[in-house]
């Protein structure tokens, strides 16, 4: 039996608040102003950009010094199609810089015309976007120079400034293609024609509902389908006092695990249809499906008797 | 006293553009039960179980708990997970079998990258403050490792290329790997590598059992024992490091015991052909070295499970008698930023 592979967008965002040390702070108040800083180590070697530790001896660095906004370039890569987030929309270079006054090389952007107009020991400047929040995107790019290199200009920043910056929002967005693999497509496909199918080991013979494919005890692969329900008993359940976001459900409400007729564990769901303090172990429920939804929209009483706690005690 | 650690047996799924048809698990399972049958061990025989995996390539938390059923986890087993290519795991594993506290251990890994964009998901690994924001993707932190090497005259384009078609004409006899044969090399990625300089994206799996002692005898034929295994990162920032060598490769291979006595084989974790430059020159191989007969990374490049494929591939040449010493290497973050070296030894066959 073959079905068609379920398939939707996933969009996976994660904006973290990150804090900065005192040298990225510096570093990065240092870009809004248009300064650029580096860190000196014990050895006499400047690091561009600023890190808070030696990198070969993990020594705290503390000593700023400002660097210029000219350098050379030490490596690139012609990147003829840009990618979301990148520096630039069209096509650019990606450079490793050795700005004057540092011994090490700055990751950024490169706006040239084309490949033949790069390459590694070109003389190129910071280009200062016009909008600087103090994050290394303050640098808009780098731009072609013809500054002469090792300029005796003195810089002397100390890498105090007027309210500095002490974090930054890392801005982060992936999307993907999600698809459930065999056993939940079978699960999903089962729910728009309002069944619930599990899957059976084939060696412990226990059903699970959701089937994920696998047995988690044998290890094995899980592929016989059974239908459980509709029926089902209420294994345990909490009363819900607090609103969801986004959730039209009066409170409180139940929230309970339901072990379907010919399941071999509970799955949980809503319990409705019945007042929340009369909900108990034991009820017996069926679920409610409304027009349209993908799944149950909750259970209600079926209006049996209670199961026997023995009959779902190993279902707890 | 050390114990003496064993490869025992290796096993691995076709390496595929995409398997949406399967879910993680579903597409793990099978070679999990291929390397027990290798062995004719059972899970429960196993008594340490390690994988490495990452939830940012398919975008589905925790997706390393559910694998776990593939396993048979349940009652709790004595289990670890490592956010880090397979060879990570099996570093743990190995040093677990080391303790004692354990006599075989079950390691595996896998990643499913066509779900997402892996170009853009490997930026999310990099520098928070500096890196991640300019969203520099993985081919081109490669290609600026490539330009550096060119610039300085250790490779050149053809060169490139050359270690391009040698690996997907070696991968014909793999029928594992996701690109045989002769591919053309295309148009510029990133310049200055093509097409044929990236890996292809696929999704795949791996799994090794390593077993010590006397228990690795009685399971393999001609175990591969582990001599030596190392790992060793630099700093951070690219431009902290000299790009066109690779000083963490070289000491972890000098802790592995790399340099000892010669090798006949090396399985590289190179993902880009660049890359192999700088490891050749690392590891101090010479033409004499038999580099990636599996085709590498080139032809099957599993995010997360592709070094543990390296071991793995080695030590199954060991086993089958084609290898009686060999190297393998995995790399983790951009431009090789980290890297693990072990060295696999067969005993004397007694045919010689």
């Amino acid at each position: 039996m073959t079905t068609e592979v379920l398939k939707a967008p996933l969009v996976v965002e994660f904006p973290f608040t990150r804090s900065l040390g005192p040298v990225q702070s510096a570093f990065l108040t240092g870009l809004r102003e248009q300064v650029v800083l580096g860190v000196r180590t014990a050895d006499g070697r400047t690091l561009v950009p600023p890190v808070e530790y030696d990198p070969v001896t993990a020594a705290e660095l503390r000593d700023l010094v400002q660097v210029a906004p000219t350098g050379t370039v030490t490596t690139w890569a012609w990147n003829h199609a840009p990618r979301r987030g990148q520096p630039l929309d069209t096509p650019f270079a990606w450079v490793l810089v050795r700005l004057d006054g540092a011994d090490t090389a700055l990751l950024h952007a490169l706006d040239a015309p084309g490949p033949d107009a790069v390459h590694t020991g070109m003389r190129v400047r910071v280009r200062w976007a016009a909008q600087r929040s103090g994050a290394i995107t303050d640098i808009a790019c780098f731009e072609p120079s013809d500054s002469a290199s090792g300029s005796n200009e003195v810089f002397g920043h100390n890498g105090q400034f007027e309210s500095m910056v002490t974090g930054i929002v890392a801005e982060a967005r992936l999307d993907y293609t999600y698809s459930p693999g065999r056993a939940q497509t079978d699960y999903i496909n089962a729910l728009a024609e309002r069944r619930i199918v599990g899957e059976r080991c084939p060696s412990c013979r226990k059903v699970y509902v959701p089937p994920r494919g696998a047995c988690p005890t044998c290890g094995v692969a899980t592929a016989e389908q059974v239908e459980v329900g509709p029926g089902g008993t209420v294994t345990t359940y909490c009363i819900v006092n607090i609103k969801a976001r986004n959730l039209d459900i009066e409170v409180p409400y139940v929230y309970a695990h339901i072990a379907l007729d010919g399941a071999g564990l509970a799955l949980h769901g809503r319990i409705g249809g019945i007042p929340y303090d009369q909900v108990r172990m034991g009820l017996r429920v069926e679920p409610v499906w409304t027009e349209g939804g993908r799944y149950p929209d909750h259970y209600r009483p079926t209006g049996e008797p209670d199961a026997d706690y023995e009959t779902y005690k190993e279902l707890l | 006293m050390t114990r003496e650690i064993a490869v025992v047996a290796f096993a691995q799924t076709d390496h595929r553009r995409t398997s949406e048809e399967l879910s993680e698990v579903e597409m793990l399972m099978p070679v999990l039960h291929e390397v027990l049958d290798r062995t004719g061990l059972k899970t429960s025989d196993i008594g340490f179980t390690c994988s490495g995996s990452s939830d940012y390539l398919a975008g589905r938390a925790f997706s390393f708990t559910l694998a776990l059923d593939g396993v048979g986890a349940w009652p709790p087993i004595s289990e670890s997970h490592v956010e880090m290519d397979g060879a990570w795991a099996l570093y743990e594993a190995w040093t677990k079998l080391l303790t004692g506290d354990a006599d075989t251990a079950l390691v595996y890994s896998y990643g499913k990258s066509s779900p997402g964009s892996v170009r853009d998901v490997l930026t999310r690994q990099l520098d928070p403050y500096y890196l991640a924001p300019l969203w520099p993707d993985s081919v081109a932190l490669a290609a600026l490792q490539a330009q550096a090497l060119i610039d300085e005259g250790y490779t050149d384009e053809p060169a490139l290329a050359a270690v391009a078609a040698r690996s997907r004409a070696d991968a014909q006899t793999n029928s594992h790997a996701q690109l045989r044969g002769s591919v053309p090399h295309g148009d510029y990625v990133v310049r200055p590598l093509r097409t044929g300089d990236c890996p292809p994206i696929g999704d795949g799996a791996a799994a090794v059992i390593l077993a010590a002692g006397e228990r690795a005898r009685e399971l393999c034929e001609r175990p591969a024992w582990i001599r030596g295994i190392d790992h060793r990162i630099e700093a951070h920032s690219l431009g902290v490091r000299e790009l066109t060598d690779s000083p963490s490769t070289r000491l972890a291979a000098e802790k592995a015991g790399a340099f000892e006595r010669p090798v006949d084989t090396a399985e590289l974790h190179a993902p880009f052909t660049s890359q192999e430059v700088v490891l050749r020159k690392a590891l101090r191989l010479d033409d004499g070295v038999r580099v990636n007969p599996s085709g590498g990374a080139l032809a099957a490049n599993p995010i997360m499970a592709a070094g543990l494929i390296r071991i793995g591939e080695a030590a199954a040449r060991i086993h089958r008698g084609e290898s009686d010493r060999a190297l393998a290497h995995a790399t983790s973050g951009p431009c090789l930023q980290q890297n693990l070296v072990a060295v696999l030894e067969g005993e004397p066959r007694h045919d010689q």
